[in-house]
């Protein structure tokens, strides 16, 4: 079986005392393009930051194709950062921006391999007709593009992505994920981006890793990570409206909040106690049992997130647009017991 | 009378460029508005005018009756929240949030009471003696939501307030803001670019583009009527599906025939002829998969986009590219052969020459 581009074992990184890095540890294959998900504060970037070698882990292996990465200098590890924030030479034209990194005597390259690379990746971003403007000049979404261009241009064999659509505006982002994911199908390498952003690694992953607290607590394909999250504290990072968590117990063969309230069937064999982890589009407005009252009611568009209380817990609900409610009516949740998650509590 | 009048208002840098450009507004008591757009569109730059932190070149701002365009914004008895939370770093989180309430003469009395309710419901009981600057981003904004909303003053002007925080937080945030609002009845003016939060907050929206208006309406009715191609496009995530072409006489009927693709769709009740752009939404896109599959139109899935609830194939057909939503168990992967149908209720036709809506 071929390496993988990337294994990272035991990497362990503490800043005065607080512990950023704990235990991570992960391979990236060719081709793969892995999403690292998690909160601010998570220490994504501190695991992009140590694996481009702007920082030292305190512990732990980083191999990059078969050889250790942590004894090469930054410059010598072949990876390519993309920051938040764009960083690009204001004063100089999109194309000088582009063929900075490639005119490192280091690198050797001859005049027509350096504009036969600008011009591929300026023709994969479609920035072709920017490259004589200078890069402040450029909107946002055209200087994230010429970031992104800097890094395809060195052709490394990884590339590291630090949150670089977080800065553009809602519309922009969702246009580039899509172009992006389909962009990095054509690169050759594989892609480590991060975000704190639960629909982007939805949509663009083949694989989510959820970092918290320097933890990772569950690495699997989103499908594997939104319908069945290791841990609450996973299936909270997923999900818009969040997942709904509810103490229950048992019943004879009913669900129950701590009110009493019914909340739907036992399916499978269950603990005395537990938290269920509900997903509102799991619940249907009406057919239920238990009256709820209608708190907020919000479009989405095709559907509609109805906010309701239901016992002594407040609900989430999704439902088609053709359900219309209005604060203060009364509905009648019925859950899905086959599609609940159950957590022992 | 409309509890805030916006009549004209227009806003010209000095170096000429056109910021705002004839804007006028009547916003009911109570009511929620939402002002939408992309960046440098003037929204921002509009709810400053309403603020009185920016003076408009000209127009008139109205509110409750009284003309308030050349007050100061301590005289205007507006409340605000900005992005970027402004708290007061000498005083405890407790102190930040009465601070509005201590302003206004309330007891003390009750200013703890208020305090202990609109903390609670924004989870930040146990901060209340911090200082802020020992609080991460998130419960900082939460403070400043909290020091914002305690107090009902005749306006809130919010600019962005969500913008950078987690979505977990966002969600969570978003849900507070309507709540609070929707008890308290206070205007509320909410200035984003993120369609996402118009949709779920507001009464109405206003769409913005160039530093006008280009659409006031519902939420539903902006994403089911939009009267431009650029709402079709701007309002919904993804946003409508939009196809260039001609609707040409077909027999007695009207079709539209796509630009690059062989084939016409029959429309019906249509006076209009002519270049055209036809627009439909994910989900009214219906996209048949397998060896039985069929459908008006033949493509293939270019990138298959998980979004939980759902699911969205990317298509490539004759014309273009066109978005599917789907429920989350489909299994279409990238490179697979579908066949697509278009749900005739949900056909909007846009007049090519203006980008408006013609049915």
């Amino acid at each position: 079986m071929k390496d993988p581009v990337l294994r990272i074992s035991n990497l362990q990184k503490s800043y005065g005392g607080r512990r950023v890095l704990d235990g991570v540890q992960f391979d990236v294959s060719a081709g793969e393009f892995t999403v690292v998900l998690g909160p601010t504060g998570a220490g994504k970037t501190t695991l992009l930051r140590t694996i481009a070698g702007l920082e030292t882990p305190d512990a732990g292996n980083i191999i990059m194709n078969g050889a250790d990465a942590l004894s090469l200098p930054p410059a010598a590890r072949d990876v390519a950062l993309v920051f938040q924030n764009f960083s690009l030479y204001p004063g100089k034209t999109v194309r000088a921006n582009l063929e900075f990194p490639l005119r490192a005597p280091e690198r050797g390259l001859g005049e027509s391999d350096i504009k036969d690379r600008v011009a591929k990746a300026a023709s994969m971003l479609h920035i072709e007709r920017l490259l004589d403007r200078p890069a402040r000049q450029l909107s946002g979404g055209e200087m994230q593009r010429v970031a992104i261009g800097r890094a395809i241009v060195r052709r490394p064999s990884l590339f590291l992505m630090d949150e670089p659509l977080t800065n553009l505006d809602a519309k922009l982002r969702e246009e580039l994920r899509v172009e992006l994911r389909e962009l990095a199908r054509g690169l050759g390498a594989p892609v480590l981006w991060v975000t704190h952003d639960p629909s982007e690694a939805l949509s663009m992953a083949d694989r989510i890793i959820v970092l918290i607290a320097g933890r990772i607590l569950q690495i699997g394909a989103p499908e594997n990570v939104y319908f069945a999250p290791a841990s609450p504290e996973v299936a909270r990072q997923l999900g818009s409206p969040p997942i709904n968590l509810i103490s229950a117990v048992a019943s004879g063969d009913l669900w129950r909040c701590a009110d009493g309230t019914p909340i739907c069937n036992i399916k499978h064999p269950a603990p005395a106690s537990a938290l269920l982890g509900i997903r509102p589009e799991h619940i249907a407005p009406t057919g239920g049992e238990s009256p709820a009252t209608v708190e907020v009611v919000e479009n989405m568009g095709p559907t509609r997130v109805v906010v309701a209380r239901f016992g002594s817990v407040v609900l989430h609900l999704l439902t088609s647009r053709d359900f219309s409610a209005r604060p203060g009516d009364i509905i009648f949740p019925r859950v899905d017991g086959g599609k609940i998650i159950v957590w022992s509590a | 009378m409309s509890f805030i009048q916006i009549r004209a208002l227009e806003k010209t840098w000095p170096d000429g460029t056109a910021a705002v450009r004839r804007f006028d507004l009547d916003i009911a008591a109570g009511e929620f508005t939402v002002l939408l757009g992309p960046s440098g569109c003037g929204k921002t730059t509009t709810l400053r005018m309403i603020a009185g932190l920016e003076t408009p070149t000209s127009g008139k701002i109205l509110l409750n009756g009284a003309d308030v365009t050349h007050l100061p914004p301590s005289r205007r008895d507006v409340g605000f929240v900005f992005q970027f939370y402004a708290l007061y770093p000498h005083m405890s989180v407790a102190e930040n949030i009465a601070f509005p309430l201590a302003c206004t003469g309330v007891a003390r009395a009750e200013r703890i009471a208020a305090v202990a309710e609109i903390a609670e419901r924004l989870c930040i009981s146990n901060l209340l003696n911090r200082r802020p600057r020992e609080l991460p981003g998130g419960d900082q904004q939460r403070v400043a939501l909290a020091r914002a909303m305690i107090r009902k003053p005749a306006v809130w002007l919010m600019d962005e307030p969500l913008g950078t925080l987690d979505a977990e937080l966002r969600a969570q945030l978003c849900e507070f803001i309507r709540a609070r609002q929707i008890e308290a009845r206070v205007a509320t003016i909410y200035v984003t670019h993120d369609q996402d939060e118009a949709m779920r907050l507001a009464d109405r929206v206003i769409v913005m583009n160039a530093g006008e208006i280009l659409q006031i309406g519902a939420p539903s009715e902006m994403y089911l009527r939009p009267s431009s191609i650029f709402t079709a496009r701007f309002v919904g995530s993804p946003g409508m599906n939009l196809i260039e072409g001609e609707v040409i006489s077909n027999g007695g009927a009207r079709a539209f025939a796509p630009r690059g693709g062989n084939i016409k769709l029959i429309i019906p009740n249509m006076n209009f002829a002519g270049p055209a752009w036809l627009g439909v939404r994910p989900e009214g896109v219906r996209c048949g998969m397998g060896a039985t599959a069929s459908g008006d139109l033949a493509g293939r899935i270019a990138v298959d986009a998980f979004a939980g609830s759902a699911r969205f194939y990317h298509i490539d057909c004759a014309f273009g590219r066109v978005v599917a939503r789907h429920d989350p168990g489909g299994r279409g992967a990238a490179g697979e052969s579908v066949y697509l149908t278009f749900d005739p209720a949900s056909i909007c036709i846009f007049n090519a020459a203006d980008g408006r809506r013609v049915s």
